[in-house]
């Protein structure tokens, strides 16, 4: 993985410093609350509803055993024993207290992390394929452009006060695991007739309010124009995105009131002037950030073992585990293992400190000492041997961390909604808890197979809602908590948006409901359609007509919402 | 009019007339005038004085003041609120391609924190909003010594010297 060197070590411990005495002048009274506000919000630091909230950033969900220990280490000495992991592949304490923050960015910097650019209007965290570098399907190892992205668009001077936030992702693989289309800017690496790698970027695309599917604007960018290109884009959004209306201040209302045609034309005609100048990138610069991802040192004899088959025919538990937790590799004998954090009666994404040290802990052991941080908030071995599986499952038993849920119904996206955040209509988390009491069969959960529950606890989507094979929207009638359903969305590589079921439903229903969306699904489904799949085929009106079965005519008049 | 230039707080003539109606009179002295007021008058105060400047905000595009930079001792940018950052593109388009040489001062609500990044865009003065400390926001260009990426200032991409 990426090691800094002295100038970004320098650069994260001068930010402390820096946040330090801001927060020194604050304590003192010699800032106001509101001339705080937006320093605080640069360092990841939110007010919320019952507490400050840090959001530290994991560059493309990366980490090293080290930098997950120190995590933990955060959560004990400085919060509750707890840390959330987000959808964007970042890190959340929901209870630190303002005078310690500065204490606990110093102890990040001391592992090569920061909490920089994690909220406000600037250039986020980019994301990336969790299985990214051991994936068969992978054209080429996307992490390096995110570290390259990363540091041209750290502290970016034109780019610090954009209209509203800005996400990038990229991904390298033909099954796009990073959501790169619902993103402000996401990046397939492709081939083109030559033969060559370069970029299909794709602009305008996001949740919230109002949610699209970016469109591309350039099939093709060779690697070296990557930045210049970014730049153009930046600041054609930063010159003309709106300002007047946050909720219309995305890039995707940009590209969508200009049309694509016109603002890919403005793009390239602002990128001509700068193609050619010191934003290209250097073919030494690409190679050198590649030599930082370089495979470790696999077993070359992995594949001869017979232990991982004998382990699979004895012991049902653990089949069921490597039935859904597992992930194929590039490399023969090995697998990526997914640890799930979606145990029932679990905030979904939350770790104890005892878990993220027990997980840094097996990453040394069976992993070459990597973890990566999924948008599905789980946790990625990526590259264990599979001898050692048996062996790892047992162990990840031990802490609550080998629920065989992987893509199944309670392996669900989950925001922090109303028990934490201060703009939830809803909560979220408790319908998590009714959903996973509802489905407790395992053997239910595995026949259902493959699908995608994402929950929001307002319109603001950070649960993904939208793109769910069933979305749950949190919303507020008389002061009481509803749900609007969504049937049918996807965030991968045939992205679209999910359709609305009907009117809201009351909160201690949605459970039920679920129940029979998928008992249309059993009955309707054929050979190895997932739900996704028999929703398609057959559409919404089946889900329809069992949710809201049609009332007979006289009712109708009385019928409310 | 008091502001920072060149890492420090200098005092100089020039003040900025934020509302002035196309019509109204040339008003005495140096004056950095809406641009609006400078397109209607142009020809009467190309005649009549010898300096001039002009402040825009985020809605006017630099590329309407290209062909008249060679008058403007000053190129004013206007921030209405900080969060407003529509002006860091216009300092670097004007220092980057257009290679105005003038000055280009930061107005409005300029603060300690966003100084560095105006810096890098090319804004070379600064008039600080009034209510904020001087001596005190000077710190700011001493925040940091590395930065990543190229901008109007003299940094090149940090790869290049590693
Ligand atoms: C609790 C504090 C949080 C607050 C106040 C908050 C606030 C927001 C707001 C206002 C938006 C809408 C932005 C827009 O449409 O312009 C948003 C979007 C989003 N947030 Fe959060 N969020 C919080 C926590 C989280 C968490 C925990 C996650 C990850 C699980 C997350 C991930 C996202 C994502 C993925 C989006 C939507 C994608 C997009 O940007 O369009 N947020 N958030
Ligand atoms: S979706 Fe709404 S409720 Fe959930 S975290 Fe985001 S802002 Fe808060």
């Amino acid at each position: 993985m990426y090691k800094y060197d002295n100038y970004d070590q320098t650069i994260v411990d001068e930010r402390v410093a820096q946040f330090r005495d801001q927060t020194e002048r604050f304590l003192a009274g010699k800032l106001s609350e509101e001339e705080f506000r937006p320093l605080r919000l640069m360092n990841g630091l939110y007010v919320q509803r019952y507490a400050p909230m840090l959001r530290v950033a994991i560059p493309y969900g990366l980490l090293s055993s080290e930098q997950l220990r120190m995590l933990a280490h955060i959560a004990r000495k400085y919060d509750k024993n707890y840390a959330h992991f987000s959808t964007r592949q970042n890190v959340q304490y929901n209870w630190p207290a303002l005078e310690t923050v500065p204490d606990i960015l110093a102890d990040l910097a001391s592992v090569e992390m920061h909490a920089i650019q994690t909220s406000g209007n600037d250039i986020r965290n980019t994301t990336s394929d969790q299985f990214a570098g051991i994936a068969q399907d992978e054209l080429e190892d996307p992490r390096p452009y995110c570290e390259i992205i990363r540091q041209w668009s750290t502290f970016h001077p034109e780019f610090s006060f954009l209209p509203r936030k800005f996400k990038i992702a990229v991904s390298g693989a033909t099954h796009d695991r990073a959501a790169v289309k619902v993103h402000d800017i996401g990046l397939y690496l492709v081939k083109n007739e030559a033969g060559e790698i370069g970029f299909n970027v794709i602009v305008g695309g996001g949740l919230g309010r109002t949610p699209f599917i970016g469109p591309s604007i350039r099939p093709f960018l060779q690697k070296q124009d990557l930045l210049s290109y970014l730049e153009a884009v930046l600041r054609v959004y930063n010159r003309y995105g709106r300002r007047d209306n946050i909720y219309r201040a995305r890039i995707k209302i940009l590209v969508n009131d200009l049309g694509k045609e016109e603002f890919a034309r403005q793009v390239e005609e602002e990128w001509l002037h700068i193609k050619d100048g010191v934003m290209k990138l250097d073919q030494k610069e690409i190679d050198r950030v590649k030599g930082f991802f370089t495979a470790p040192d696999y077993d070359s004899s992995a594949a001869d073992d017979n232990s991982f088959e004998a382990a699979q025919e004895s012991n049902k538990s653990f089949t069921n585990w490597a039935k859904r937790n597992l992930f194929p590799h590039k490399v023969a004998g090995y697998k990526a293992v997914v640890v799930s954090l979606k145990a029932p009666g679990i905030a979904p994404g939350d770790a104890t400190d005892e878990q993220m040290d027990h997980i840094a802990d097996l990453a040394d052991k069976y992993s070459f000492g990597e973890i990566v941080v999924t948008h599905d908030q789980n946790l990625v071995l990526p590259n264990v041997k599979q001898a050692d599986l048996f062996i790892l499952w047992e162990k990840l038993l031990e802490k609550n961390l080998a629920t065989a849920n992987i893509g199944l119904l309670t392996d669900m996206i989950c925001c922090p909604g109303l028990d934490f955040c201060a703009l939830a209509n809803a909560g979220s988390i408790p319908i998590a808890k009714q959903i996973n009491d509802k489905f407790n069969d395992i053997d239910y959960l595995h026949d259902i197979g493959d699908i995608k529950i994402k929950m929001s606890g307002c319109m603001n989507a950070c649960g993904h809602h939208h793109v769910g094979h069933i979305g749950i929207l949190g919303v507020r009638k008389k002061d009481e908590e509803f749900y609007q359903l969504t049937v049918g969305g996807s965030s991968e590589s045939d992205a679209c948006l999910g359709e609305r079921l009907g009117p809201s439903i009351a909160k201690e229903d949605v459970a039920d409901v679920i129940g029979k969306l998928l008992d249309v699904y059993v009955e309707q489904r054929q050979e190895e359609e997932r739900f996704l799949d028999t929703f398609r085929r057959v559409g919404i009106t089946p889900f329809k007509d069992r949710v809201y079965p049609k009332k007979p005519v006289k009712e109708k008049a009385h019928a409310s919402n | 009019m008091r502001v920072i230039k060149d890492n420090k707080i200098v005092n100089d003539d020039w003040s900025v007339a934020r509302e002035l109606d196309a019509d109204a009179p040339m008003p005495d002295g140096d004056i950095i005038l809406p641009f609006h007021y400078w397109q209607a008058n142009r020809d009467s105060l190309l005649d009549k004085k010898t300096k001039h400047a002009v402040w825009i905000n985020g809605d006017t595009d630099v590329e309407e003041l290209v062909s008249d930079l060679e008058h403007f001792s000053i190129v004013a940018l206007d921030f209405p609120a900080f969060k407003d950052g529509r002006c860091y593109s216009h300092a670097r388009l004007l220092h980057d391609r257009y290679a105005y040489k003038g000055d280009v001062r930061a107005i409005g609500d300029v603060l300690r924190d966003q100084l560095f990044f105006m810096y890098r865009c090319g804004i070379s003065s600064f008039q600080l909003r009034d209510d904020k400390d001087a001596e005190d926001a000077l710190k700011a260009f001493n925040d940091f010594t590395i930065r990543y990426q190229a901008a109007a200032d003299d940094a090149v991409p940090i790869y290049k010297l590693r």
